[in-house]
């Protein structure tokens, strides 16, 4: 049996690296992609805990599950969003968005 | 009739209001509101003085403001010496009404003018019927705004504006006094009547001291007003101010008031021989140092403000000298004829096209003949010459000093007597006689301007009948009655010829230097060369001003300036800059770039974990 922190630390080295790419990368897509990356560093966790855990039950596939859902509805709605953002602002480049910047 | 005496000044107040809504309107036609107000105004007096010489005096008062124990009340009164005023301020004033009509013609706010006039004319009145102190300080306010006002009506005229300021600054510090002077009053009394003041003093309620310096505080008010030394540095400016306001206001009716007051207040001055003391010497110096500076001025209007000081001394110095009579009846002469020379100065500064220095006037005698003599009239009776006017007057005042002053006053009231005739004369010889010195010939002016000249001319000369021997004295058996205000001295036969051989030298002096010209002008100048440059320079009583009170105050007022520019404002200034730069730096902290909002969040976050876990000591 492998041990629990094994997992763990695979999950945080992943939610680093999405996190990493989506503080840094200025394509929009591949930021949308990052995001993926940290909701999957969760999914590992949950599965993880599910079969090797102190308390191993199936509660935590049965979550993981919804996070894929909950993921896919969300990919679906941000692809929509840049969709729309690209064919106002003719771009897709994070550092042009700055809509939010005190005038 | 004397029941409607309120009317009196009412029908000014109704002109004012109508100029104020219907001024622009009307225009040029202005000048007819305020004259017919006013001749309304004088029949009303004319009536009134007629019903109250067979009358009683009336009074009518309602209550104003109760506290307390007393009552302040409001009201008109028409007394002897206030029926006496209430036809000098408006008769003058119809007459400076109907001159100004051609005289201010040119001029677009005439409109405005007429209701200044209106204003001063109510203010005037109100003051002469008031009942009691408090109602009389109130008009007393009044005719000095109304004074400011006039005096500063050609405004976009700097010398104008700043002697209007200079006109209000100065009277205010007399003001302060009369207020003073009030407050101590009612404190002393619990009233503000006058009868109730007189009751008091004559049943030794109040200390010997506290009377003397009540009637000081008041007389400080009449000092402001009636130009007096030290307090006379206003009056010879306010000559910026067009001239028939120069003879209502400056001649004979507002400066008049400071006289009036302390006759108003008379008992109360007889109580303290202190304070008629002072009133006499204030009177005395005022006199003879007006009129030295009037011997050497060459501006026209000023030379006639000095005399007008001079003889308000000379009033003042009559009424010190317990000449209650004989003050008040110089008071009622010097109006007309003094009012007679400052038209007569209006129609010849008209005539020779707005120039005032006597020495570009002359012969003027062939050209304005209507002009010219009545200003020999007024001159003459200015001067004191037998029977115009002023002889009765003066020989009253020099009868009363003569009884009741020292040798020193007697001295210094015929010096300045002498003076008077030599500087009216003067002044006459140089802008009516010899040759025509200036550049635009001069015309004389149509009725509307000869008209006033014509009336008071015949009143210089027949005014004076009304106090004199040969009447039996009928002012004063008038102005005494229900009063007491102690025997009246008469001078008699010896006084008067002394007095009109006094005023008969100072012409023939005046005659022998500019209409002779026997002795140059320059001789006398020439001679006492450091006198002259004194009187020159009015005994360098402006700059003296200058240095002692101007300066100190403006000092004052910059250092006060600057603390409020540069502490006061600079704290506040310093706030906001504070406030702005705090916010403009944060907010280009605010990039629009949520990559940067998400790494500082998080480095937030692990900030905020990292506090936790060291505090609970997870690490360690």
């Amino acid at each position: 049996m492998m041990p629990v922190t094994l997992f763990l630390a695979l999950g945080a080295i992943l939610f680093c690296i999405g996190l990493y790419g989506v503080l840094t990368r200025r394509h929009i897509v591949v930021v949308l992609v990052c995001i993926e990356l940290m909701l999957n560093s969760v999914n590992i966790n949950l599965v993880a805990f599910s079969s090797v855990g102190p308390v191993a039950n199936v509660t935590g596939q049965v979550f993981s599950l919804f996070v894929i859902t909950i993921a896919a509805a969300e990919v679906a709605v941000g692809l929509a969003i840049l969709i729309a953002l690209y064919r106002n602002r003719a771009s897709i480049d994070v550092i042009k968005h700055d809509l939010l910047r005190s005038s | 009739m004397i029941q409607n005496a309120w009317l009196i000044p009412v029908f000014p107040l109704i002109a004012f209001v109508v100029l104020l809504l219907f001024g622009r309107v009307l225009r040029e036609k202005a000048a007819y509101v305020g004259i017919t107000a006013l001749a309304l105004s004088f029949i009303f007096a004319v009536a009134v003085l007629f019903e109250r010489i067979g009358g009683e005096t009336y009074t009518f008062v309602v209550d104003w403001i109760t506290f307390g124990e007393s009552t302040v009340t409001m009201g008109y009164e028409v007394t002897p010496l206030n029926a006496m005023m209430l036809i000098v301020v408006t008769l003058v004033s119809l007459v400076v009404h109907i001159f100004s009509r051609d005289y201010m013609h040119e001029d677009d706010r005439i409109h405005v003018f007429y209701s200044y006039l209106g204003l001063f004319s109510f203010s005037m009145l109100g003051l002469v019927l008031a009942p009691n102190i408090l109602q009389l300080f109130i008009f007393w306010e009044l005719v000095g705004l109304c004074s400011f006002l006039l005096v500063g009506f050609w405004y976009y005229k700097p010398e104008a504006a700043s002697a209007a300021k200079k006109a209000f600054l100065t009277t205010r510090v007399g003001d302060v006094g009369l207020l003073i002077g009030i407050v101590l009053l009612f404190n002393a009394t619990g009233s503000f009547e006058y009868a109730d003041a007189f009751a008091a003093v004559e049943a030794g309620l109040i200390s010997d001291t506290m009377v003397t310096v009540i009637a000081l505080c008041i007389f400080l008010g009449a000092v402001g007003k009636s130009a007096q030394f030290p307090l006379h540095v206003w009056l010879p400016d306010a000559m910026e101010g067009p001239t028939p306001v120069s003879a209502l206001i400056h001649a004979a009716t507002m400066v008049a008031a400071g006289v009036y007051l302390v006759g108003v207040m008379y008992p109360f001055f007889l109580a303290s021989d202190t304070a008629l003391t002072i009133v006499a010497y204030v009177g005395a110096i005022t006199a003879i140092f007006a009129a030295t500076i009037a011997l050497v001025n060459h501006d026209i209007k000023r030379i006639l403000a000095y005399s007008t000081i001079s003889q308000l001394g000379f009033m003042m110095l009559a009424l010190g000298t317990a000449g209650y009579v004989a003050g008040l009846f110089h008071l009622m002469t010097h109006a007309f004829f003094k009012a007679l020379l400052f038209l007569g100065a209006g129609s010849v500064i008209y005539g020779v096209h707005h120039r005032q220095d006597i020495r570009e006037m002359g012969g003027l005698w062939r050209r304005m003949k209507v002009t010219s003599v009545t200003f020999l009239i007024g001159a003459l009776a200015i001067a004191g010459i037998f029977p115009l006017a002023g002889f009765w007057s003066k020989e009253e005042i020099f009868a009363s000093v003569l009884a009741n002053g020292d040798p020193f006053l007697f001295a210094i009231a015929l010096i300045t007597a002498f003076m008077t005739a030599f500087y009216m004369f003067r002044l006459f010889f140089k802008a009516f006689t010899g040759e025509f010195r200036g550049d635009h010939e001069p015309h004389e002016n149509n009725g509307f301007m000869t008209l006033p000249l014509i009336v008071l001319g015949i009143l210089a000369v027949v005014a004076g009948f009304v106090n004199a021997p040969f009447t039996g004295h009928a002012l004063e058996g008038f102005l005494t009655e229900g009063i007491a205000v102690g025997e009246q001295a008469h001078g008699g036969f010896g006084l008067a010829v002394v007095s009109l051989l006094i005023a008969i030298g100072g012409i023939f002096l005046a005659w022998v230097i500019y209409g002779k010209r026997s002795i140059s002008e320059d001789f006398l100048p020439g001679k006492f060369r450091a006198a002259h440059r004194l009187l020159m320079n009015k005994y360098f009583m402006d700059e003296l001003y200058t240095v002692v009170f101007v300066r100190p105050c403006v000092g004052i007022g910059k250092a006060l300036y600057a603390i409020d520019r540069f502490i006061v404002d600079g704290i506040v200034n310093l706030l906001a800059v504070v406030t702005r730069s705090v916010g403009s730096g944060l907010g280009k902290r605010q990039t629009g770039q949520f990559q940067t909002y998400g790494v500082v969040t998080i480095i937030g976050g692990i900030a905020v974990v990292a506090l936790a876990f060291m505090l609970r000591g997870y690490f360690g």
